[in-house]
């Protein structure tokens, strides 16, 4: 029977998992609604672990915005680990879900959430076990369709052979839209089964189905044209934009996992988006206009959500959360609101430039005071205009000295190697860097006893970046030049013990960039290599570099490309992208152009505080910028005093 | 220049109350971290004034004793908790009992009386949902068990493999009827006892090292190679003062209620 519980059989082989208690849902809020009474139901994946996919907000705000929708529900599903995997193949357990152990392939839908394109491979595994066809091409009316979603999704080509749609951009509005055309289909009977319900899809011009288009390439491999074979599927697919965030708090109800989880705090999304134009991030240029969360609306968000959940830590999240017009206001206020009830708050992403240490002070005065991390991302001053990080190294030498000063002990730094035009001496610049902030830190606090980690992992060019025709630095290279750096940081013994070097090695990133900038051609070497056992290509003790390159080698030896053509190959003006098709909003023109300033070294304002520079989005998109300050304020309120309720006698 | 913690110490405990509470169902899966997490939440939600402990890094005012391990089910879970205002136990009880997701939950608060909790819990009786066809090889093996003078068995540990005695710390082992009032606790913790088993209930004392219904089971291994198709479900039925003649456990809150009422 459709929509049966599989968890009696489940049941059965929790024992001889690690953490069980992962699989078996029943997280506070969670939502579980009756099958029968619903005409559209969705899977939502987070393809990782549970305790990584739990706290994912983007999936959890998808949850909530279906679930509150007469007729529809959406339950979670995650990827399980090979342990639980290799039991369900054993004794014919689907993929299910957590909230009423529902057998993923029974749902109308199954939406998977992509934040890295390192979860690929899990998705292959979860359409196995739902017992779902690995290629689109051949599902049937009963099976669900398979939406890709979230920040990989802007190029979906490398799984363009196993997904149905791809939605770009902000999800709230097009789930809903993809449900409404669902629900009118259903009602109709279903005509022209599978297809024409893709039709209607495509039709929107905001959802994207990869069969109906083709792919042809020139004889050196490039791709030719990527062109329509369907009349009613347009030539472009459009991202989503959510406007007024105040009219979408969601989550309301973030869950709580029993489990143990990466992030133990609920989280706010204060804005989206982000104009600082640094060249490397993918993120913020996707996500453009800015659009901000009011003052008073993310009050209520927290007052909501601390009710709700009972975590000890709130998240102020965006792509840099110390950019909102009030945050001084925000932090202020949300620390006098929770005066003694132990109740923190954070920044995650905070520029060096827009720190400052009352509110700093503000953040840490309910709860408890850890470390300061900022991302100065290139080491030299030269490299940081390259990449449009306009942030000088006295700007930093002052923020940690205030930082020393006021009683902070430990700032993390986070880098980047392997830059457009970066030599060894940029990257070596890191290590003088670290040391002036252990220095000024040592002068400013009066002690030895500070800390300063350095964090540094290899640069992944992105689609829709101006750095999306630049050459990948090759994993060798990488790999040398962070050895030099760590020599060159130990070298020095006055500050040697008093630098942590964190540093991931370079092949991660390579098969990221495959996938990353790959067209349909990388969809044979995920199969591949999904087939000989890759699972979990996030994780450094699931992850194998030379199962991939070997998988890469197998796919590509009749073609005139290989691993290296995807990646440590620079892309010329008028190569034909395989992501073209897909609009972001970007100019590819205006891109390009930033592109060639970049290795001038030529900067670019934020669109935020001077005038826009065509970047293209708002145009395109029939967007605007949307920032305070509203000029409000957080009036104090009392927490709900318990005495009433438990007073003793 | 040693930092100080600023502002004022934290409030102190004017009361302290224990609490009898459950992990059944699908929790049993939890862990005692998780529950800890869950509980802690729970606090905060039901905006109970839990007392803090002072330093730069306050800890809610909770001691916990004898978890049950991952994946046993358990009727009788205790903990005490510092309050830094007086609640009426009764009220409070329903309050964290509503904070807490369901399979965790509160059967009873008392106002803690003198000497400490984890004195009382002396002994433990575990349901053991045996999975077996064949019953008489089941009562053969725990009678073996329980004829031993001394059953060695080996744990797995943090420090390496750990050698101990899990025969002196048994107090009784033997089989439960259906429809007895164990075999209805049991029923209540896991949803319903399963088919093809020997439902087994062990009385076992708290010792140094722990003995666990894992290592009982071990024990009958090792003595009678007495092993399950799968490994057995755990329910703890129940924990407190031992009675060593009748292998009976009694209620661990009594003396708190005897201490209420003998001063009201």
């Amino acid at each position: 029977m459709l929509g049966e519980s599989v968890f009696p059989a489940l049941e059965a082989l929790l024992p001889f998992v690690t953490k069980p208690i992962q699989y078996v849902g029943g997280e506070l809020n969670s939502t579980v609604k009756a099958w029968d009474e619903c005409d559209v139901r969705w899977a939502l994946m987070y393809p990782d672990a549970y305790e990584v996919g739990l706290p994912n907000q983007g999936s959890m705000i998808l949850y909530e915005v279906i679930n509150e929708q007469e007729g529809m529900l959406a339950e979670r599903t995650y990827a399980v680990w090979p342990d639980l995997e290799k039991l369900m193949r054993e004794h014919k357990v689907p993929q299910f879900t957590v909230d009423a152990h529902r057998a993923v392939g029974d749902f109308d839908f199954l939406g998977v959430s992509f934040s890295t394109e390192l979860g690929y491979t899990n998705l292959l595994t979860a359409l196995d076990l739902a017992g779902v066809a690995l290629h689109c091409a051949d599902r049937g009316i009963d099976d669900p369709i398979v939406v890709a979603g979230g920040h990989a999704a802007f190029n979906p080509e490398p799984i363009a052979r196993f997904v149905d749609a791809a939605v770009l951009g902000d999800g709230e509005e097009a789930v809903l839209l993809m449900s409404s055309i669902l629900r009118t289909w259903k009602s109709q009977g279903r005509p022209g089964g599978r297809e024409e319900l893709l039709l209607r899809f495509a039709e929107t011009g905001s959802v994207y189905i990869p069969a109906f288009y083709d792919v042809e390439y020139h004889d050196d491999g490039r791709i030719r044209r990527v062109s329509a074979n369907q009349p009613r599927a347009p030539w472009r697919i459009s991202k989503h934009t959510v406007m007024d965030l105040d009219q979408w708090p969601y989550p309301k109800k973030p869950l709580v996992p029993l489990a143990e989880t990466v992030h133990e705090r609920m989280s706010v999304e204060i804005f989206r988006g982000c104009t600082r134009g640094c060249r490397f991030c993918q993120a913020g240029m996707i996500t453009r206009p800015v659009r901000e969360r009011s003052i008073t609306g993310i009050g209520e968000m927290v007052k909501a959500g601390l009710d709700a959940t009972g975590y000890e830590e709130v998240g102020l999240l965006s792509l840099s959360s110390a950019d909102h017009s009030e945050i001084a206001e925000v932090a202020k206020d949300l620390a006098d609101r929770y005066e003694g009830t132990q109740t923190g708050l954070s920044l995650p992403s905070t520029r060096v430039d827009a720190f400052n240490v009352d509110l700093a002070n503000e953040l840490t005065r309910n709860g408890r005071r850890s470390g300061l991390t900022f991302a100065p991302e290139g080491g030299s001053e030269r490299i940081r205009k390259v990449i449009n990080k306009m942030v000088t190294e006295e700007d930093l030498i002052r923020t940690v000295t205030t930082a020393y000063a006021n009683g902070w002990r430990q700032v993390k730094l986070y880098f980047m190697c392997g830059l457009p035009t970066e030599t060894d001496e940029d990257v070596l610049q890191i290590a003088e860097v670290a040391k002036r902030v252990i220095e000024a830190g040592r002068q400013a606090s009066g002690m030895k006893d500070i800390r300063c980690t350095v964090s540094i992992g290899g640069f992944v060019p992105k689609p829709h970046t101006p750095f999306q025709w630049a050459a990948q630095l090759d994993h060798e290279a990488t790999d040398a030049r962070l050895a030099k750096l760590r020599d060159a940081i130990r070298a020095d013994r006055r500050y040697g013990k008093s630098i942590g070097f964190r540093y991931h090695d370079g092949k991660p990133g390579i098969i990221e960039g495959l996938l990353s900038r790959g067209d349909r051609r990388v969809g044979d070497v995920i199969e591949t290599v999904w087939k000989a056992g890759a699972r979990f290509d996030g994780w450094s003790e699931h992850f194998s570099y030379d199962a991939w390159a070997q998988a890469a080698a197998d796919a590509f030896e009749s073609e005139p490309i290989d691993l290296n053509w995807y990646t440590i190959r620079e892309r010329g003006e008028d190569e034909v992208l395989p992501w073209d098709h897909l609009d972001s909003g970007l100019d590819k023109e205006w891109l390009w152009q930033d592109w060639q300033e970049s290795i001038s070294g030529a900067e670019v304002e934020d669109c935020r505080w001077t005038p826009c520079y065509d970047c293209g989005v708002c145009d395109q998109m029939g967007t605007s910028i949307q920032i305070g300050p509203t000029g409000q304020r957080l009036i104090p309120i009392s927490v709900v005093d318990s005495s009433a309720v438990l007073a003793g006698s | 220049m040693a930092r100080k913690p600023e502002g004022p110490p934290p409030p102190p405990v004017v009361q302290k109350v224990r609490i009898h509470y459950t992990k059944r169902g699908r929790l049993r899966f939890s862990s005692h971290r998780d529950f800890q997490r869950s509980f802690e939440r729970a606090l905060r939600r039901g905006n109970v004034p839990i007392a803090f402990s002072a330093g730069f890094s306050p800890h809610p005012k909770v001691s916990y004793a004898n978890a049950a391990p991952t994946g046993v089910a358990s009727q009788a879970e205790y903990l005490e908790v510092g309050l830094a205002k007086r609640c009426d136990v009764i009220a409070l009880a329903k309050v964290l009992d509503e904070s807490l997701p369901v399979g965790f939950d509160v059967v009873e608060i008392v106002e803690a009386g003198p000497g400490a909790l984890a004195d009382v819990l002396e002994a433990s009786a575990w349901l053991i949902e045996f999975p077996t066809d064949d019953q008489a090889s089941v009562v053969a093996g725990f009678e073996a068990f329980l004829a031993a003078e001394e059953v060695p068995v080996q744990r797995m540990t943090k420090n390496g493999i750990r050698h101990f005695d899990a025969r002196q710390a048994v107090v009784t082992l033997g089989l439960v009827g259906a429809g007895s009032s164990d075999w209805e606790a049991g029923q209540r913790a896991v949803g319903s006892i399963l088919d093809g088993c020997a439902i087994l209930k062990a009385v076992v004392r708290h010792t140094t090292p722990a003995v666990r219904p894992d290592d009982v089971l071990y024990g009958l291994r090792e003595i009678s190679g007495l092993t399950p198709s799968s490994p057995p479900r755990v329910t703890r039925l129940a924990q407190g003062p031992l009675d060593p003649q009748t292998a009976v456990i009694s209620d661990p809150l009594d003396r708190d209620r005897k201490v209420i009422t003998s001063t009201s």
